[in-house]
């Protein structure tokens, strides 16, 4: 299997070359994307069957001279395999169609497959140097997709900001490896997982992971390049980003701390479970505050990397306390909540792709009424906005569900610190979830009910026949697998097996399809039977109704308490509706102000509203960082215009400092 | 097998059949206590039947998902009501679904309405909508918490389950539990609209929000709403008693005069919580909107507090 994996790869690279020879004729892109979409076929395959397969070994003879490249395909990897086989398909599937108006495909098509290859190449990577290839190619090859329309105003900033902190990630990535490494050497991922480290180098190499895959993830403070980039790209690729690549980020954090450190100290799942929390609620705040489709999507995916995060840092909790079968529930929840983010957050940018493509803009202040325009598009991006609002019977209720029970193991733990950041979590995730309904209320609401705001709006058309699969398969999926999460969940067994040392219990001989992860008496959910019996007693009600009372239906103007207003523009917009959150909750972590400047009666002057927020976060961490980088470049540059003479001075001087260092060292 | 069966479908039926007659009773306490003599208990019921009789009318511009809306409120609200034991733990289908299902299909039934209210594209939709979706933001975690709780006291999340525990087992005085009340009670005001959160009997433009988003409801579609109303409030009385008074609740498999006792006293404690609400719906003004977050939040921050003292220690 691991080498049906390779040729997938050496093939998508042989579709980026090819996509770089024909970008400009019109076959260019059914081969690049109907080739991607076979191959995540392929994988989506290759992954489900190696979750149960024995692990795969395969060493190349390439890159570094006398190591060779290792790869390896186990449970793990077979199960990001088949979340990145499944993204790849349906985003490929998508863009046949959404890619037909690309006026420069040239830009897109040879580093779409590139891209794609790297993040299956980083899954198969068994040794560092492999890993880091792999994870850079995937960087640079998803900045030159982000640069794609780099001549709209703010994409070029949003790409320096994304490159920065792929570099940062990646940088963090390569200590956290050296410190695995150790004194002996080996890059090998084999010789690492061996390896028995003290408390201080796992501490150090927990951090860097942390960080690096963190800031790939999106986790809370590193999180600020997602909402930047994600947005810029084409609207596939931030399917992708959003939707895959940071579940690949997510597999490296699980890869490092989960496999080769074996496990993490208790403090460490800590820091997890509370940047976990912040994230979740931070992300789905900014969503709510959003006027951008696509950036309110990216928001929304740094809070749904929080719920993941939680998922693991419980799974983390409750493996260093020695409690493997809450482990083993808690890491199953995270994985399927990844799982499902794919699903539904793929569907979502589809969607706005869709959006973008019809009316040419994002900002759902200009949308309104496309329910009516776009009939398939806007129910399919209705299933996904109740997926992705943890609403039963879709696949997110499920997995957040899961994450609640592993919360609510409550094992005697007799650390203080998690004994508060549990159950904080606990109030957090809530938090999250309840936000995360509003903002999609306010998301569909705005941008497909309500009456058209602009004549772009107005003339909206429905989207083409593969795009419209690529929506309707996705909001398939995402009901399929909130119906039977004890298929996902099963599926997931031998991931948790092998990262936790335990496993949930079968799931799908329970009777009716019951979901019950710890014992019967304890919870149990059933979201087949609850879908039917809401369908059957609404259609009950429905028929009940028609029969003893009165079938009419008039249609009238719009009541409006006795005052219509013919215009669209007295309707709520996206920021009169997020305006009472905002004033709740904006105030106290945005320091949201709004400002009324009320003429005096007789005064000629208009009133102003003025309205200010601030990103703690951005201008906390990151300007403060920019302004010192600023400063110390513009000191240095004294440096740029020597002679020659006072740089062979300066380099005499460092060598001397060098050597005293060393002399006192040892 | 029979038994549960019968038990859950009494329930489902009784729940439909008390829901008006509760609300009639709270209409009623408050008109009594204005000194007025106030509708016939029974109107709620009449309401129903006269609003059913009558033609709808929709907006023109009204999409499916506005047809549909009122049904599936309905729907989700119901099942919900199906999933808490009124009279007897015996529920067939209690393993459906557990606490978190139930927050979560209202929270479902609230998704649908604050969609429909935004589907003409009037403002009063939106500012029904919007404000909503800020107190349940609140309200909400609010509840998930108030859920957790309670799980770690019974060890479950399934309610019935969890009302056995608290019929059977020497729960006790528990400062955990206190809070969880009084946190549930708040919520119980928020959800249902009720004084001081929202005013169920006005239509004065500006403090509107739950009757801002049904507004441009009528006929058959606003009669299935004003029941999924009822039958809302009557699922939180019923939670609150089932989980804090949960004498002469009978117990999974018990005998016809057990399940009888309990379907008498059943109405008797409804009667008692809708008297109370009336008593103090009467005693409170309505609050601004911006205040309602202090109102709501506390009952978050209640909740919070009864889960940390639960982790800290399992006694309180």
């Amino acid at each position: 299997m691991i080498a049906s994996v390779l040729f997938s790869i050496v093939l998508l690279i042989a579709l980026g070359i090819a996509g770089a020879i024909v970008a400009r004729a019109p076959v260019g892109r059914f081969l690049v994307y109907g080739g991607c979409l076979l191959v995540g076929l392929a994988s989506l395959t290759t992954g489900l069957v190696a979750i149960g397969a024995p692990v795969e070994h395969l060493r190349l003879p390439l890159g570094v001279p006398w190591v060779g490249v290792q790869l390896r395909l186990d449970a793990l990897s077979g199960f990001f395999l088949s979340i990145l086989g499944l993204g790849t398909a349906g985003a490929s599937l998508f863009a046949i169609g959404y890619s037909r108006h690309d006026t420069e495909p040239q830009r897109i098509l040879p580093f779409y497959p590139l891209f794609i290859a790297g993040m299956h190449s980083v899954l198969l990577a068994d040794d560092a140097f492999a890993f880091l290839f792999a994870w850079e190619t995937m960087s640079l090859a998803s900045w030159a997709l982000t640069m794609a329309a780099h001549k709209e105003p703010g994409n070029a900033r949003a790409g320096f900001v994304y490159l920065s902190m792929a570099v940062f990630s990646g940088l963090a990535m390569l200590l956290a490896f050296a410190t695995m490494a150790g004194a002996g050497g080996s890059y090998a991922f084999d010789a690492m997982r061996a390896a028995h480290p003290a408390a201080g180098p796992i501490a150090a190499a927990f951090a860097l992971a942390l960080i690096g895959a963190g800031s790939k993830a999106g986790l809370v403070p590193l999180h600020v390049w997602l909402p930047l980039a994600h947005p810029v790209a084409p609207s596939p690729v931030s399917a992708l980003m959003s939707g895959v690549m940071t579940k690949i980020a997510i597999y490296g954090f699980i890869r490092v701390v989960f496999d080769l450190l074996g496990g993490a100290p208790w403090w460490a799942a800590t820091i997890v479970l509370i940047l976990g929390g912040i994230t979740a609620v931070l992300g789905v705040l900014h969503a709510l505050m959003e006027r951008d489709l696509k950036r309110l999507l990216a928001y929304s995916t740094v809070e749904n990397i929080g719920i993941v995060f939680v998922g693991l840092g419980l799974a983390m909790a409750f493996r260093a306390n020695g409690f493997p079968t809450g482990a083993a529930l808690a890491f199953t929840a995270a994985l399927f909540h990844a799982l499902n983010h794919t699903m539904f957050k793929s569907l979502l940018f589809f969607g706005a792709g869709a959006v973008l493509h019809a009316t040419g803009t994002r900002d759902i202040e200009k949308l309104g009424g496309l329910i009516r325009r776009m009939p398939v598009t806007s129910v399919a991006v209705l299933a996904g906005c109740f997926a992705i609002s943890a609403l039963p019977p879709m696949n997110g209720f499920a997995s957040e569900w899961l994450t609640f029970q592993a919360i609510l193991l409550r094992p005697e733990l007799p650390q203080w610190g998690l004994k508060l950041a549990i159950p904080a979590d606990g109030a957090l995730l809530a938090l999250a979830a309840a936000l995360a309904a509003a903002c999609f209320v306010r998301a569909f609401g705005i941008a497909f009910l309500g009456r058209p705001r602009t004549p772009a709006a107005e003339q909206a058309h429905e989207t083409d026949i593969w795009s419209r699969a690529a929506m309707v398969l996705f909001a398939v999926l995402c009901l399929l697998t909130g119906l039977f999460p004890g298929v996902a969940i099963d599926l997931l067994a031998p991931v948790a097996h092998a990262m936790t040392g335990a496993r949930m219990p079968v799931q799908i001989s329970d009777p009716w399809l019951t979901t019950i992860p710890i014992a019967s008496g304890h919870s149990s959910y059933n979201a087949l039977l609850l879908f039917l019996f809401v369908g059957g007693s609404g259609w009950l009600a429905a028929v009940a109704v028609k029969r003893l009372g009165s079938r009419v239906l008039r249609r009238a103007p719009p009541w409006d308490c006795g005052f219509p207003d013919p215009t669209p523009m007295t309707q709520y917009t996206a920021a009169s509706m997020g305006q009472p959150i905002k004033r709740v909750y904006g105030a106290l972590v945005f320091r949201a102000r709004d400002k009324v400047d009320m003429p005096a009666p007789g005064e000629t002057r208009a009133a102003r509203l003025t309205s200010t927020k601030s990103d703690p976060i951005w201008d906390g961490i990151y300007v403060p960082i920019g302004r010192f980088v600023g400063f110390v470049a513009t000191h240095l540059n004294v440096l740029q215009f020597l002679t020659i003479r006072r740089y062979l001075g300066f380099v005499f001087v460092a060598l001397i400092v060098l050597l005293a260092a060393l002399a006192l060292w040892q | 097998m029979i038994a549960p069966f019968l038990v859950q479908f009494a329930q489902m039926l009784l729940v439909l059949a008390l829901a008006p007659l509760l609300t009639g009773l709270v209409r009623k306490v408050k008109a009594r206590l204005q000194r007025r003599a106030g509708p016939p208990l029974v109107q709620p019921y009449r309401d129903l039947r006269r609003l059913l009789g009558k033609d709808a009318v929709m907006a023109e511009n009204a999409s499916w998902l506005f047809r549909v809306a009122p049904y599936t409120v309905f729907a989700c609200t119901w099942v919900a009501a199906a999933l808490v034991p009124t009279f007897g733990t015996g529920l067939m289908f209690s393993w459906t679904g557990d606490l978190i299902v139930i927050v979560a299909l209202l929270g479902t039934a609230r998704f649908v309405q604050s969609l429909a209210a935004l589907d003409i594209g009037t403002a009063f939709g939106g500012i029904g909508a919007s404000r909503e979706a800020m107190i349940a933001s609140l309200a909400e975690p609010a509840t998930i918490l108030i859920v957790f709780c309670v799980a770690l006291i019974a060890g479950s999340t399934q309610l019935s389950t969890v009302a056995e525990h608290m019929l059977n087992a020497q729960v006790g005085l528990r400062v955990s539990l206190a809070l969880a009340l009084v946190a549930l009670s708040i919520v119980t005001l928020t959800e249902n609209a009720r004084i001081p959160v929202d005013n169920p009997a006005t239509h004065l433009e500006l403090t509107m929000v739950h009757e801002a988003m049904v507004l441009e409801y009528s006929g058959r579609h606003l009669a299935m709403i004003e029941l999924s109303v009822s039958i809302k409030l009557l699922l939180y009385l019923s939670v609150i008693g089932c989980i804090f008074f949960p004498a002469g609740l009978a117990g999974a498999g018990a005998g016809p005069t057990v399940l009888l006792v309990g379907a008498l006293v059943y109405p008797i404690k409804l009667a008692v919580g809708g008297i109370l609400l009336g008593i103090f719906e009467m005693s409170i003004a309505k609050m601004r909107v911006f205040r309602l977050p202090n109102f709501v939040g506390a009952a978050l921050m209640l909740g919070l507090l009864g889960l940390l003292l639960l982790f800290v220690s399992r006694g309180m």
